[in-house]
């Protein structure tokens, strides 16, 4: 929420009267006139004309009280003593100039102002069109990707991903299951207007439980008072298949203004260099929009979005038991590999996200603001397997997860003070539909959330400011769910977990588990700015965050990997000591970040492998959720520069190492070292062609701990012992990508872009360690991409 | 638009609220294609052996109980079929009938060393390639070893030496795989 603050100028004429007329324009910095701004003198009002002139006449002696509104800038509101017929005119600054005015040597519109934030533009997003959030993500330093196959795309901060690295969509916190690692964020990229990465767990305004960082997302949202729309229409050759994506802005007279966008997604099985990727197609429906009434002292939205996916699960990596997993790792050729189709079979995912919000803020004098949410969630989630004697149009697990949230939110600036604290609420309910024939892996359960924040920050100089804030959550959740009594037995749960059970279904007990959480999170920092253009940001920050239903409950096969997932009702609550510095260095033509961190994570939930458990289907893999002290550290670097006029270049690193300090080993999925560097050449004069040549550079990852096993398999009809080497990490690799854009004038009001991208230009066979798929299957291979966007 | 989506919103509201209160949790997941037992029944020598393999708790933590019925005889061509039932259920529910009726998706492979036996299938799907629900043992010497019987989801029947019941090259994913100690006198 951006502070409305005042600049304006007045220029005095006049002769004595005690009924005066006041005249004169409302203007923006440029001199412009503005038409049809809001202009109230005491009781009386008026919209200003096509030259931005008012008039008021019988305005009696006196204080009055001037307020100036329109949408796309900031609204003037002040007193002016009249004693005599007026002239005045108000220059009125666009809200873009605003947020600069605000704090002008330090950051404006600041989640938190002691960690450097990164934040990703809108002509980057469009890039990633018919890609998915975690790929756009990946254009920060320090964020990696983690992937079921290559549409289910996770963000990775640091090292850290799924509940530790919370999406904020338009100030909600996407309540969209994604604790599991094959479940994306349920987001479409085109319905962002920017995207920024807080690394860390520093922006308590929004939670205290992001050990790894926030992502926050904020829509398109129009500076100014006109219509226009934009199509983006991009067309790719692996997956032979395209997105469309439509938005329409509109600010209107002053007061109202609304946006929609919508989009569309249809791909084919994907191709890596080698083979078919068999049933790797996906589709997407999307829908967003909202209506903003901007008042005199208050301005009110509603906003609702739905995303609708449905994304194919590769054939391959639906295995069978670890004999299946074994023979896909040795053979290094998945075990399906069929004909190009567009057409999607099972296993695949049909997911449905609802968002709906009503925002109120409330501007009750200069810098003090009140902001009153409500959002509704709802997220279905199908999973759809290959059974055996059940229709295939039958799910194997249907989750219907419903989230109300309110927040109240109270923001004050006085002189150099700014103080942001607010409240929340949140409901939460999980149904797993019974009718689904399969016990379901995440159990139905209710969850309420409460939690209180305050944060203070103060710059005492232009150069140094203080930031620092507490937070306190409250959680309480209680699940329903069927244990058998041999998994009950086998995990000890009795005598300590008894007082759960409450019924007794012969070989099941019927259990109501219910766990209560208080924490409390802090975060402390500074920002410095010394000698010549060097900034520092320092930031130390405490989180803590519950675990999640899967960590607690899972109890079950998982198909795709061919393991045993075990919950642990034991699991104690995840705390983090994050510290993260971040330096930056300016020169003429060069810009440097360097961003080192330390982060502590006391009882840090993992996966690990603890045995066997032999069934009906053969033998399986048993990993076990468990807790251990973790240590992360590493840096991220970038830099830009600007060599000549037409010539850039820009370099990202990230490097994290993840030690288990108890057992003295490496974490898991702990993403290598990435280096991207791009060269890119820009000329205004050629209707703004840009070329940029990219290097990717993925090392192999050799922290890796050691989780390989032993499995009899059968050879020539006996059984004999082979080790199954899930552990090992895929080969370094080396991509190049290709990007080129143009723009040109299409008719007065219409601007067109034509961009060419290919992407692995080298065809480059290759897997990735991060990829839970790397077990079956090659990544895909070169992919061309025709996007046009036209601005009308 | 602004009171359409602010109706809307109220109604998802309201709708929610009320689904809250209706889960369904009254009763276990009633498991449906769970398959808890493989038995093997072999005919040959005037007499009938039973192998039975049988886990109740599906995915859950016990093993298999492995029952053999009897040994078997040397130089002896043996009649076979294989059931798959799910016995956590009363009355037991027979899951071969779904296999043979998706004939074409399924296959059972039968792996044991070549000197203690060959096994040959006698039944066909829809496009003519065996299924392996019946099938003939012939054994070999004297001697003792394992019996693994396979149920494949979607195997390449096409697949070099796949219809000839070698699963090297089946693909697919396992629904069942049980491993029977046998003994031939």
């Amino acid at each position: 929420m951006q502070k409305f603050s005042l600049i304006f100028c007045l220029l005095y004429f006049g002769n004595i009267q005690s009924q005066n007329t006041i005249s004169g324009k409302v203007l923006d910095e440029n001199n412009i006139a503005i038409e049809k701004s809001h202009v109230h003198f005491s009781s009386k009002s008026a919209s200003t004309k096509k030259d931005g002139s008012f008039l008021f006449t019988n305005i009696p002696n006196g204080n009055v009280k001037v307020l100036i509104t329109c949408i796309g800038y900031k609204s003037i509101d002040t007193i002016i003593a009249v004693n005599k017929n007026l002239e005045i005119n108000f220059v009125i600054k666009t809200k873009i100039e605003a947020l600069k005015e605000v704090a002008v040597k330090h950051k404006s519109n600041y989640f938190n102002l002691s960690v450097s934030e990164q934040k990703i533009k809108e002509k980057t997003i469009e890039k990633y069109s018919s890609q998915s959030l975690g790929n756009v993500l990946k254009e920060v330093s320090g964020v990696s990707i983690l992937k079921s196959g290559s549409t289910i795309v996770k963000p990775v901060i640091n090292g850290l991903h799924s509940s530790r690295v919370p999406v904020f969509n338009n100030n909600v916190k996407l309540e969209d299951q994604q604790w599991g690692m094959e479940h994306a964020p349920n987001f479409d990229v085109n319905s962002a207007g920017k995207i920024t990465v807080l690394k860390g767990a520093s922006g308590l305004q929004y939670g205290g439980d992001a050990i790894g960082g926030i992502i926050i997302i904020d829509p398109y949202s129009i500076k100014i008072d006109t219509l226009f729309g934009k199509t983006i229409m991009t067309m790719e050759s692996n997956g032979r298949g395209g997105t469309i994506s439509t938005s329409l802005h509109k600010g209107n007279f002053c007061d109202w203004s609304w946006n929609v966008q919508g989009s569309l997604k249809y791909f084919g099985d994907r191709e890596s260099p080698d083979y078919i990727l068999s049933n790797t197609g996906n589709r997407e429906a999307n829908f967003s929009g909202d209506v903003k009434y901007m008042g005199k002292k208050y301005d009110f939205s509603v906003y609702y979005s739905l995303y609708n996916a449905n994304i194919a699960i590769l054939s391959a990596s639906h295995i069978g038991n670890v004999n299946d997993l074994y023979n896909s790792i040795n053979n290094q050729v998945p075990s399906v590999i069929e004909n190009f189709t567009y057409s999607i079979k099972n296993p695949q995912q049909k997911v449905q996200h609802h968002l709906a919000k009503l925002n109120y803020n409330y501007y009750l004098k200069d810098g003090e603001l009140i902001t009153f949410q409500y959002a509704f969630q709802f997220n279905n989630r199908k999973e759809f397997d290959l059974r055996t004697g059940v229709s295939d149009s039958r799910p194997a697990l249907d989750l219907d997860l419903m989230t109300h949230t309110l927040n109240a939110d109270y923001k004050l600036s006085i002189d150099s003070w700014d103080l942001k604290s607010g409240a929340m609420g949140s409901f939460q309910n999980n149904t797993a539909n019974p009718n689904t024939g399969v016990r379901p892996l995440i159990p139905s359960y209710n969850k309420f959330d409460a939690g209180i924040y305050a944060v203070f920050d103060n710059h005492f100089t232009d150069d140094f400011s203080v930031e620092a804030g507490v937070r306190y959550d409250f959680s309480t959740i209680e699940a329903s769910k069927y244990y058998q009594k041999s998994r009950w037995d086998e995990r000890n749960y009795s005598p300590e977990f008894d007082s759960f059970i409450v019924g007794d279904f012969g070989t099941q007990w019927f259990t109501k588990p219910n766990f209560t959480f208080h924490n409390f999170s802090a975060s402390i920092g500074t920002q410095y700015s010394f000698g010549n253009d060097f900034e520092l940001y320092a930031n130390l920050s405490r989180a803590m965050r519950n675990p999640n239903p899967s960590e607690f409950f899972s109890d079950g096969l998982h198909h795709s990997s061919g393991m045993i997932e075990l919950g642990d009702l034991r699991l104690q609550t995840e705390k983090s000591n994050k510290m993260n510095l971040s330096l930056q260095k300016k020169w003429k033509g060069l810009r440097i970040n360097i961003n080192p961190f330390l982060n502590q994570v006391e009882d840090y939930i993992f996966l690990k492998p603890t045995g066997f458990e032999t069934t009906i289907r053969g033998a399986f893999p048993v990993w076990e959720y468990e807790q251990t002290n973790a240590l992360l550290t590493g840096i991220d670097f970038d830099s830009e520069w600007k060599i000549s006029e037409n010539w850039q270049h820009k370099l990202m690193l990230t490097y994290v190492n993840g030690k288990d300090v108890t057992n003295d080993d490496a974490i898991i999925d702990m993403p290598p070292l990435n280096i991207n560097n791009r060269i890119q050449f820009s000329k205004k004069e050629w209707n703004n062609l840009t070329l940029e040549l990219q290097s990717e550079m993925v090392f192999k990852q050799t922290q890796f701990p050691n989780n390989n096993f032993m499995t009899l398999i059968i050879v020539d009809g006996n059984l004999s012992p082979v080790e199954v080497d899930i552990s090992s990490p895929p080969p370094a690799y080396h991509l190049l990508h290709f990007y080129s854009d143009i723009q040109f004038k299409t008719s007065k009001n219409t601007l067109g872009t034509l961009g060419f991208t290919v992407y692995n230009l080298l065809n480059t066979t290759y897997r990735d360690y991060l990829n839970r798929q790397r077990f079956y299957v090659d990544e895909i291979g070169r992919s061309f991409q025709i996007q046009l966007k036209i601005n009308y | 638009m602004k009171n359409l989506n602010k109706k809307n919103i109220f109604f998802l509201a309201i709708a929610a609220i009320a689904l809250t209160s209706c889960s369904n949790d009254d009763n276990p997941v009633n498991e449906e294609e769970l398959i808890t037992t493989v038995r093997t029944t072999l005919v040959g020598g005037g007499q009938t052996i039973t192998l039975t393999s049988r886990d109740l708790d599906g995915d859950g933590p016990n093993v298999p109980v492995i029952t053999i019925a009897g040994n078997l005889a040397a130089n002896t061509t043996y009649t076979g079929a294989v059931s798959f039932l799910n016995e956590s259920v009363s009355p037991a529910e027979d899951i071969t009938v779904e296999v043979e009726e998706e004939g074409v998706d399924h296959q059972i492979f039968y792996q044991m060393a070549t000197t203690l036996g060959t096994f040959n299938y006698t039944d066909l799907d829809l496009n003519g390639k065996p299924i392996g629900l019946n099938f003939t043992l012939t054994t070999g010497n004297a001697g003792s070893g394992n019996l693994t019987v396979t149920l494949r989801h979607l195997p390449n029947k096409l697949a070099i030496g796949v219809a000839m019941g070698d699963i090297t090259n089946a693909g697919g994913a396992t629904d069942a795989a049980v491993t029977y100690p046998i003994v031939i006198n």
